[in-house]
């Protein structure tokens, strides 16, 4: 009977102690990718590579995505502006929601559902199909052959992706703002440039999009090379990398703009 | 996939990034045209300064000629002191006249100068003198209500 | 066997090697040499250690207890960087090849001689060409590995591992899974290539009667120890029950068809608790 209703308590106790191990694991891995990653650097082709792979292919999500927001962004906006006749502040709303917030936010949940996952389900096949064990055993470490490239490769691609996100979203701003409803294109312009701020709103938007670059390039590789060599494995490591990216992007997010702004 | 091919990709992309983060950096933000080159100090002290904050421009016939650097509080005189830098392409007659105004009804509070007769100019580190408070919104309508009040109760 | 001279030492040098993961007991004890040049097989039914030993052998594991030399140098004792000073010198084939999936059959070939030399590309091109050639592949390098049939991705897997000419050859497994001529294909390439490069080589297997075609001598391995071992011969002639019945395949024997349980009768009566 004792047993039953301890049971809950040992369960959350497994829990935190498993998780507390993978945080710590999860930052050894860190700095070994780091250590390591002087050899990516001097070999440009894995890098370009890398950076094809989750930032190009990423781009016509990225792009398609951003100028819809906008649009969204400024229908809402202008459907609750028109009412205190202040339409001439929408360029500012667009503008200042993607610089801040929806940009580096919304790029990097696309960036881990996309790029991320498919980084760790590349990752994962290899060491279930026992390719980074015969890296290994031909004497090439994967964590700096196959690992760090594509944290890299992640990392870099990353706030370019926000800062397209951003610009097309402002462009699909202007679109549905200026050309379909009709607000004056100068204010649009002006306003937004007399509001936004240079260091404070977008400087602090590409700092967030690069901490959640790290971050989410970070997940990936892990999930992929801590998991499990099985095709089930993959598909679970798989999955944890899109949720634990978005929550840890969230959460970041919470934490840099009370930092930030 | 070729090597050339990934790198034509890759430099389109990286291309693509940068002309976003410009046109940000441009054309969305205040980056042009409004910079404060090699910019001198002035002060001035207001009985209130409403919704003033640092960074916020400061005006002379319109045109931004400057930005609020930082606002202290004078516990002497009771009475704010806002720390402004005015771009050195500009000088200023020692009578110029500094008030607080809001661009709109609704819109951000700037710093109005408005230069007297003086033949003697503003230093670096200079205070101005003849300054204007805001205006407090709720001020203004308490005063108008009780005008109208008095006005409504005057002629029974 | 106890010669001094390094020349004529023993390439793996195994003694009283233990190991464990987590609880259980995989090798207990195992006793263990491949002389230079010579082909040895490792057998023993599935889950009794013999791929762990090989990954030991490779440093991927280490040793819990014993002694495990390489080259004359100790497995345990080494840091990274010696290991994989180590490990140039030898190639491990893995049991389903392990190839490069997002390269070429070339690329794959070519990835050992790209990573550890500074060949020119023509160079690195012959070689490649010439240890294709050796596994019968040289018309597949264009191919990617999702288009070769299971017995093909193993040569060319092959063909990668001896990239670098390796002194010492592993193989975990080589002929699960193939059909009977690529597996005696696969059987001709191992003793054929040892022979070659001059290399040794240790077959992991339970492929009985393929091994005894092609190597030189057999350790059984049961339960974690050395169980059996002689030369193919030795082991043919054998009288030893264990021994004649993993050679002949018979069902029940020493080896017990039945995983340790309790008794049939008590489990289906007795109480539900295991």
């Amino acid at each position: 009977m004792p047993e039953a209703l301890l049971r809950p308590f040992i369960r959350l106790g497994h829990s935190v102690v498993s998780g507390i191990w993978r945080l710590g694991f999860a930052s050894r891995f860190l700095g070994a990718i780091l250590m390591m990653s002087g050899a990516t650097f001097r070999r440009p082709a894995l890098l370009m590579r890398e950076i094809y792979f989750s930032g190009v292919l990423s781009l016509i999500i990225i792009l398609v995505s951003g100028l819809f927001v906008g649009m969204v962004l400024a229908l809402h906006g202008y459907d609750t502006l028109s009412r205190y006749g202040s339409e001439e502040w929408l360029g500012v709303l667009v503008a200042l929601s993607l610089t801040r917030e929806l940009g580096p936010v919304l790029a990097g949940l696309l960036f881990a559902s996309r790029a991320g996952s498919a980084i760790t389900a590349e990752i994962g096949l290899m060491k279930a199909t026992e390719q980074l064990s015969a890296m290994a055993m031909m004497a090439v470490n994967p964590v700096a052959r196959v690992v760090a490239p594509r944290f890299w490769g992640g990392v870099i691609a990353m706030p370019l992706l926000a800062a397209m996100f951003s610009a097309m979203g402002v462009l699909g701003g202007y679109l549905v703002g200026v050309v379909q409803i009709g607000v004056d294109p100068g204010s649009f312009w002006s306003q937004m440039q007399s509001q936004v701020d240079v260091e404070r709103d977008i400087l602090a938007g590409v700092i967030k999009s690069v901490v959640f670059g790290f971050a989410v390039a970070l997940i990936a590789v892990f999930e992929g090379y801590d998991s499990e060599a099985t095709a089930e494995g993959v598909s679970r490591a798989t999955t944890r990398t899109v949720v634990t990216s978005a929550l840890v992007i969230l959460g970041l997010d919470f934490i840099l703009t009370a930092f930030l702004f | 996939m070729k090597r050339t091919t990934i790198d034509l990709w890759v430099g389109i992309f990286v291309a693509l990034g940068i002309a976003s983060l410009f046109f940000l950096a441009v054309q969305v933000g205040n980056l042009r045209g409004t910079e404060i080159v090699e910019p001198y100090e002035l002060q001035a002290r207001f009985d209130n300064i409403g919704g003033l904050k640092p960074r916020a421009p400061v005006r002379s016939a319109g045109v931004v000629v400057g930005r609020v650097h930082h606002i202290d509080y004078d516990s002497e005189r009771f009475q704010a002191v806002v720390v402004m830098n005015i771009d050195h392409r500009y000088s200023f007659p020692k009578d110029t006249f500094a008030t607080i105004n809001t661009s709109g009804l609704l819109g951000e509070q700037y710093i109005g100068m408005e230069p007297g007769g003086d033949e003697a100019l503003l230093q670096p580190g200079d205070t101005m003198i003849k300054t204007q408070s805001a205006v407090v919104l709720e001020k203004l309508i308490s005063q108008f209500m009780f005008n109208k009040a008095a006005e409504g109760a005057a002629p029974k | 066997m106890t010669s001094p001279s390094p020349d004529l030492a023993p390439v793996v040098d195994i003694r009283d090697l233990h190991f464990r993961y987590d609880a259980r007991d995989v090798l207990r004890g195992i006793n263990m040499r491949v002389p230079r040049g010579k082909v040895v097989a490792i057998m023993g039914g599935s889950g009794c250690g013999k791929t762990t030993l090989m990954r030991l052998i490779g440093g991927q594991l280490r040793p819990r207890g014993g002694e495990l030399k390489v080259f004359g140098e100790s497995i345990a004792d080494i840091n990274r960087e010696r290991l994989y000073d180590l490990r140039r010198r030898m190639g491990m084939l893995f049991q389903f090849g392990a190839l490069f999936t997002d390269m070429s059959v070339y690329d794959n070939v070519a990835f050992p001689l790209h990573e550890h030399t500074d060949l020119p590309e023509e160079l690195i091109r012959d070689l490649v060409l010439m240890k294709l050639h050796a596994v019968g592949l040289r018309g597949a390098a264009h191919l990617m590995p999702n288009e070769l049939s299971g017995g093909m991705a193993r040569r060319v897997a092959l063909a990668r591992t001896i990239a670098l000419d390796p002194q010492l050859i592993m193989y975990d497994e080589p002929f699960t899974g193939l059909d009977p001529i690529s597996l005696s294909v696969i059987g001709q390439l191992i003793r054929r290539l040892n022979d070659a490069l001059g290399a040794s080589s240790i077959v992991v297997t339970h492929d009985v009667q393929e091994s005894l075609q092609i190597v030189d001598y057999i350790y059984f391995v049961s339960e974690g120890r050395i169980a059996a071992e002689g030369t193919p011969d030795e082991i043919r002639a054998s009288t030893d029950p264990w021994v004649h019945q993993f050679v002949w395949g018979e069902s029940d024997g020493p080896v017990p068809f039945q995983y340790p349980a309790r008794p049939y009768r008590e489990a289906l009566l007795g109480s539900a608790d295991a």
